[in-house]
């Protein structure tokens, strides 16, 4: 089976000279299909440049980034991933319904068909009572489930998520992690996310990437033991598992390894 | 009936002032025995009103026609400029210095040599004036409003592959129009205000601002005050009709 994500040797520079700036040097990643790997880093370790180039929004100085077998492009061109940023990013003079038919609309599908699966995603995020509104009229955490069935629109086995629940508070936040994964379960799609948050990351992934800084480097993958199928039926009791804390540790010692903590916060 | 109660609280108060100072502009004239040269009463204006309104009256829709002729070729050409330069660096760095002189000129100065390329029998160079007038500010607010695009909805529309024209039709165009309506309530008044005053110029003698002039030069004060009471009506209705074409459009808008 092809891996949904592989990059092999990626760079990316920024600007020339003095004022270069290396985002991210030499690094190699892949993911298997189904597979939930977070990518984790102080600021300016590159984490969201990764991803940038993983949804060929951003092109690699050197290096070959590849989905499901296919150069980045291409992949990006066959609408091979769905992809949510921090912002929910909704078109605000659109109904919440019609947000999430737009990547329908746009890839041809007629109306019926839209409508159907706009039900359908709507109802798996939890909001087909709100299909009518309007994004103003949701809070910021409905608006991010509205994106994120935006995402799923099209069935993708590759979800890009770039801390899509960065700017939400820790009850929403956890409540709406909780429901990714079930969703994850359900569509079996593999997902890249990006975050700042030990929790978050060791919660919902197979795989952490722990990401350095200045150059963006990968300093450790970190495989996360969870028994997500065992506590299929309270995902939430994971939270306080002892496993849960175990790997919350190893990832810590993974980010601070060898790193002053000013420095792993971004303020070296 | 609180709609209704909100709406009297709303109008009440300055139809009131209003009132109050027309009163007070009567007994001014009456008392301090103001002559007419001067200011004519607002009874004389009213009178004069009412004696000649059918004449006011068509030269209001003369005027009306010309301004409304000028806002819809000045607002058709500054959108689609402006699209043309959203497109095209390369135009909108050839058109920023030359709207940028348009909009210093005084456009109803070009009258009297608009008038004199048109020929004097003809409403053509008014509407020129107002075209002018209009496009200045709708082709600025265009411009600036199809470069609103948030760069997350940038990411989106390139991650949804989308062609230039979807792009367009979902994104640029929506987020620009609240700013093409701003562009053009501006300009509806700078139609009328350049209609009117254009027919100061010269030209035919048809619209209100001829009568304006006529009036006063005949000494008819109250007659050329009624005149502009035609042409301030010319532009209230200007004004409120892309009110409420915006409102009407924009009905849907957060904020």
């Amino acid at each position: 089976m092809t891996a949904a994500v592989s990059v092999d040797g990626v760079s990316r520079v920024y600007g020339t000279g003095r004022a270069q700036v290396v985002a991210l040097d030499d690094v190699s990643l892949t993911v298997e299909a189904g597979q939930f790997v977070s990518l984790i880093g102080p600021s300016g370790c590159g984490k969201s440049t990764l991803l940038r180039l993983i949804a060929d929004l951003d092109e690699p100085t050197v290096g070959t980034v590849r989905v499901f077998g296919r150069p980045a492009r291409e992949a990006r061109l066959a609408h091979e991933y769905g992809i949510a940023f921090q912002q929910a990013g909704l078109l605000p003079w659109r109904t919440v319904r019609a947000n999430v038919e737009l990547p329908l609309a746009l890839a041809g599908m007629g109306r019926a068909g839209r409508r159907e699966r706009a039900s359908h995603l709507l109802a798996l995020v939890g909001l087909a009572d709100f299909a009518e509104h309007f994004p103003d009229q949701l809070s910021g955490g409905m608006q991010q489930r509205v994106a994120i069935a935006r995402a799923l629109a099209e069935e993708p086995s590759l979800l890009l998520m770039d801390e899509p629940f960065g700017a939400l508070d820790e009850m929403t936040r956890e409540h709406l992690q909780t429901q990714l994964l079930r969703i994850c379960a359900e569509t079996r799609a593999a997902v890249v996310f990006v975050t700042h948050s030990i929790p978050e990351a060791v919660f919902l992934s197979d795989r952490v990437v722990v990401m350095s800084p200045r150059p963006g480097r990968i300093r450790e993958v970190v495989p996360v033991t969870l028994d997500r199928a065992g506590a299929a039926d309270d995902l939430d009791e994971l939270r306080t598992d002892a496993t849960f804390f175990d790997e919350i540790a190893a990832v810590r010692a993974a980010l601070l390894d060898g790193v002053s903590v000013a420095q792993a916060e971004g303020l070296g | 009936m609180s709609a209704v109660a909100g709406a009297v609280r709303q109008v009440l108060p300055p139809a009131v002032l209003l009132v109050g100072l027309i009163a007070a502009w009567q007994g001014a004239v009456v008392v301090a025995e103001i002559p007419p040269f001067v200011l004519p009463g607002p009874a004389a204006i009213a009178s004069e009103l009412v004696e000649f309104r059918e004449p006011i009256l068509s030269a209001a829709a003369v005027t009306g026609r010309n301004a409304a002729l000028g806002l819809l070729s000045g607002g058709i050409l500054g959108v689609l400029l402006a699209l043309v330069a959203a497109a095209l660096r390369l135009v909108d760095a050839l058109a920023a210095p030359l709207v940028t002189a348009l909009s210093a000129v005084p456009v109803v100065a070009l009258a009297p040599v608009l008038y004199s390329m048109h020929g004097a029998g003809s409403e053509h160079a008014r509407v020129v004036v107002a075209a002018l007038a209009v496009f200045v500010p709708v082709y600025l607010h265009t411009l600036r409003g199809l470069r609103q695009v948030l760069p997350v909805h940038r990411d989106l529309l390139r991650a949804l592959a989308a062609t230039p024209r979807q792009a367009a039709r979902v994104v640029t165009l929506p987020t620009a129009l609240p700013f093409v309506f701003t562009g053009l309530r501006l300009a509806s008044s700078l139609a009328v205000i350049s209609a009117v005053v254009a027919e100061y110029f010269g030209g035919p003698r048809s619209g209100v601002g001829s009568f304006i002039t006529t009036a006063a030069a005949g000494s008819d004060y109250a007659q050329a005050w009624a005149y502009v009471l035609g042409a301030i009506a010319v532009g209230l209705l200007f004004f409120t009709a892309t009110s409420l074409a915006e409102r009407a459009v924009l009905r849907r808008r957060p904020g």
